[in-house]
């Protein structure tokens, strides 16, 4: 194990190199772009060997990715924002055709108005897509979710695509330290690409189409391999831990300080980090936290159990549904039967949320405030 | 035949349809080491409704616009996988003029070394007969249909070999399912080029879309080119040549009065514009002459 000062963007580099994808597509945009110039600089100096293929869109990394990992190999790319609205529809045929892609997406709000900045608006729109999204606090934990990714993804009771995803300049544009794992235990832990790969004597038709007596049938299969999502998600998590000595809760829903806890507040992504500072600096006791590590497969039950015995919630989420509200918070408010949900929407397209913020947030859990709140 | 070339009997085509007649075709150059990669299109709405195929090969299916880069995809995992093999992308003329142009345009100038093969049926069939950028001059689409102040179809068709060609793709030819040695033998060429990408552009004529009897395909496709409505030709290496057969050309109008979706042009009001499209093959033949 090596520890280094890595740029967020560069931890994930490093982790892909180690899980070694035959194929690699990508098309830059901001703030992704620091992945594939790190993935650009390790093929150029031989020190990963892989196709690289600089596509012309979004649109066509992520077929490229569908014909690589269609044929046999593993695959990755990165993206954000537009670039992962542009290709949309091709992350259903991914799905649907069950290849176990990885992309790192690296959160950016949707223009219009353009908005280089962070919130989760790119990839809450991919909510139903079919893809298994893992929500990351630290580049430490980019850098390990990567290679859980590609164990989940291509585990035969899952197949799916993953997307890792990280906040835009916050996480992949800060350094941090970040221990790298060593080569050796990263194959130990994830075996090379075992998948079904072409076979000239044996072909098989990819992609077909279903009408309505089929379909359904489909998307119940995906749906079921999303269910059993879970518990591989979960082994992964503890075998990385086992080997690498690091874990990120149960891999689906992290806690923090919820011994004596009689609120939480429930969040994602780098907000966590935030959280857990405060609330150990202030030494709060009364208030937890609840990381939702795993947006899908939604840890429905997990989450239930955390805040059962709890008086009130809060949901920060940097996303809204329009005419909705918080897109996450409503989920939660399904699972709740009697404690308050105070919703709070804030940090979109980058806008900080800072210490004072969060107070006032703790503040209106306790007061069990209901209502959308605008952070 | 079917188990032979890798296209099963089996598919719900029309009948009377050029693309399943292409496609065995194809095939039985391409044999058995063979990855198709369709659009969505008719010949892929025929062949792959499961849980039945008519692909005797490998085959897949992404969306629309997207053939040649998943194609692209294939191809440089079959190079680390160690296998070759041809790798062949399908679509029809939407899905390569207009909606995938972006995504082939990539593939070519990349140098995937993938064949693309689009299969022109001058318009939008699979959706009912709406106007693409390679219906020609003249004719009825659902989307272009002749009236008052309409003569149908009012642009000329996207010259998109010559835009391939732009590309210095190493091999790019036209091809009709009436000259089928001819078709095969440019097939064999296109997947000679190992390396790089080729480009074939199968004029398929459409009884549906075209409006005539289902038993004239073969015979319009001839006519096409005896007209010169559908010039045969090849830029291998940037070198055009004319293919054969050439010959003396018949007057376009032999051509257009047999099918449906050319009738309002016989109308008197509308003479004009039968010569206006005699002027312009006369003028692409020379153009191509000239290049040669």
């Amino acid at each position: 194990m090596v520890r280094k000062v890595l740029e967020g963007s560069h931890a994930i580099a490093e982790a892909v190199k180690l899980c070694n994808p035959d194929v690699v597509a990508a098309y830059p945009i901001t703030p992704q772009t620091h992945i594939i110039e790190r993935i650009s600089e390790m093929v150029a100096d031989g020190e990963f060997k892989t196709e690289f293929s600089r596509a012309e869109s979004e649109h066509s990394a992520m077929s490229i990715c569908l014909g690589a990992q269609a044929a046999g190999v593993r695959t990755f790319t990165s993206s954000a924002s537009q670039g992962i609205a542009l290709m949309h529809e091709v992350l259903y045929n991914v799905s649907g055709m069950r290849l176990p892609v990885v992309m790192a997406v690296v959160n950016r709000s949707l223009s219009s108005p353009l908005n280089i900045w962070c919130d989760w608006s790119d990839t809450f729109a991919e909510r139903d897509s079919g893809w298994i999204q893992l929500y990351c606090e630290s580049s430490q934990e980019a850098f390990d979710t990567i290679i859980q990714a590609y164990k989940i993804a291509e585990n035969e009771k899952v197949s799916l695509p993953v997307m890792v995803c990280i906040d835009g300049f916050i996480l992949s544009h800060v350094y941090e330290p970040v221990n790298i794992a060593d080569k050796k235990l990263v194959r130990k832990f994830l075996p090379k690409y075992s998948g079904r790969k072409m076979d000239f004597d044996k072909p098989v038709t990819q992609g077909a189409w279903a009408g309505p007596d089929h379909f359904q049938e489909f998307k119940q299969a995906q749906h079921e391999a999303m269910r059993n999502s879970k518990d591989v998600i979960r082994e992964a998590n503890s075998e990385f831990k086992k080997i690498f000595g690091r874990g990120y809760g149960n891999g689906l829903v992290e806690t923090y300080n919820m011994e004596s806890a009689e609120h939480a507040i429930i969040t994602m992504g780098s907000l966590c980090g935030t959280v857990k500072h405060i609330l150990r600096e202030k030494r709060i006791k009364d208030i937890g936290l609840i990381k939702v590590k795993s947006f899908r497969p939604f840890p429905i039950g997990l989450v239930k159990n955390s805040i059962k015995d709890l008086k009130s919630i809060g949901v920060l989420e940097k996303d809204i549904s329009l005419g909705l509200g918080g897109a996450l918070c409503y989920e939660i408010r399904g699972l709740t039967r009697k404690q308050a949900v105070s919703s709070f929407v804030g940090g979109l397209g980058g806008r900080d949320v800072k210490i004072e913020d969060f107070m006032r947030m703790f503040d209106d859990i306790r007061e069990e405030r209901r209502g959308l709140v605008w952070v | 035949m079917g188990v032979k070339c890798g296209f099963y009997q089996g598919a719900t085509n029309c009948c009377g349809c050029p693309e399943t007649i292409a496609i065995r075709n194809i095939l039985e150059v391409a044999g058995k080491n063979t990855v198709v990669v369709n659009a969505t299109s008719c010949l892929e709405i025929v062949s792959s409704q499961y849980p039945h195929t008519s692909w005797g090969v490998n085959y897949i299916h992404g969306a629309f616009e997207n053939a040649s880069a998943i194609a692209s995809g294939v191809t440089l995992a079959l190079e680390k996988l160690g296998k070759k093999g041809n790798v062949i992308a399908i679509a029809g003329d939407g899905g390569t003029l207009d909606i995938g142009l972006q995504a082939l345009s990539g593939t070519l100038e990349r140098g995937d070394k993938i064949c693309f093969i689009c299969m022109d049926n001058n318009a939008y069939m699979n959706t009912g007969i709406q106007r693409s950028s390679a219906t020609p001059f003249g004719a009825w689409t659902t989307t272009s249909p002749p009236g008052k102040f309409s003569i149908g179809e009012e642009k000329w068709k996207k010259p998109i070999v010559e835009i391939v060609a732009a590309h210095r793709t190493p091999y790019v030819a036209t091809a009709s399912i009436g000259f089928i040695p001819d078709l095969k033998e440019k097939v064999k060429k296109a997947l000679e080029k190992k390396n790089q990408p080729s480009f074939i552009h199968v004029e398929c004529p459409c009884p549906l879309g075209w409006k005539f009897n289902p038993s004239k395909t073969i015979e319009i496709a001839k006519l096409a080119v005896k007209t010169g409505m559908w010039i045969l030709y090849e830029i291998h290496n940037g070198k055009l040549n004319i293919s054969k057969p050439a010959g003396k050309r018949k007057p376009v109008e032999e051509y257009l009065k047999t099918q449906g979706r050319f009738a309002h042009l016989f109308k008197p009001r509308n003479k004009h514009i039968i010569k206006k499209i005699q002027t312009h093959v006369d003028d692409e033949w020379e153009r191509l002459l000239e290049n040669q």
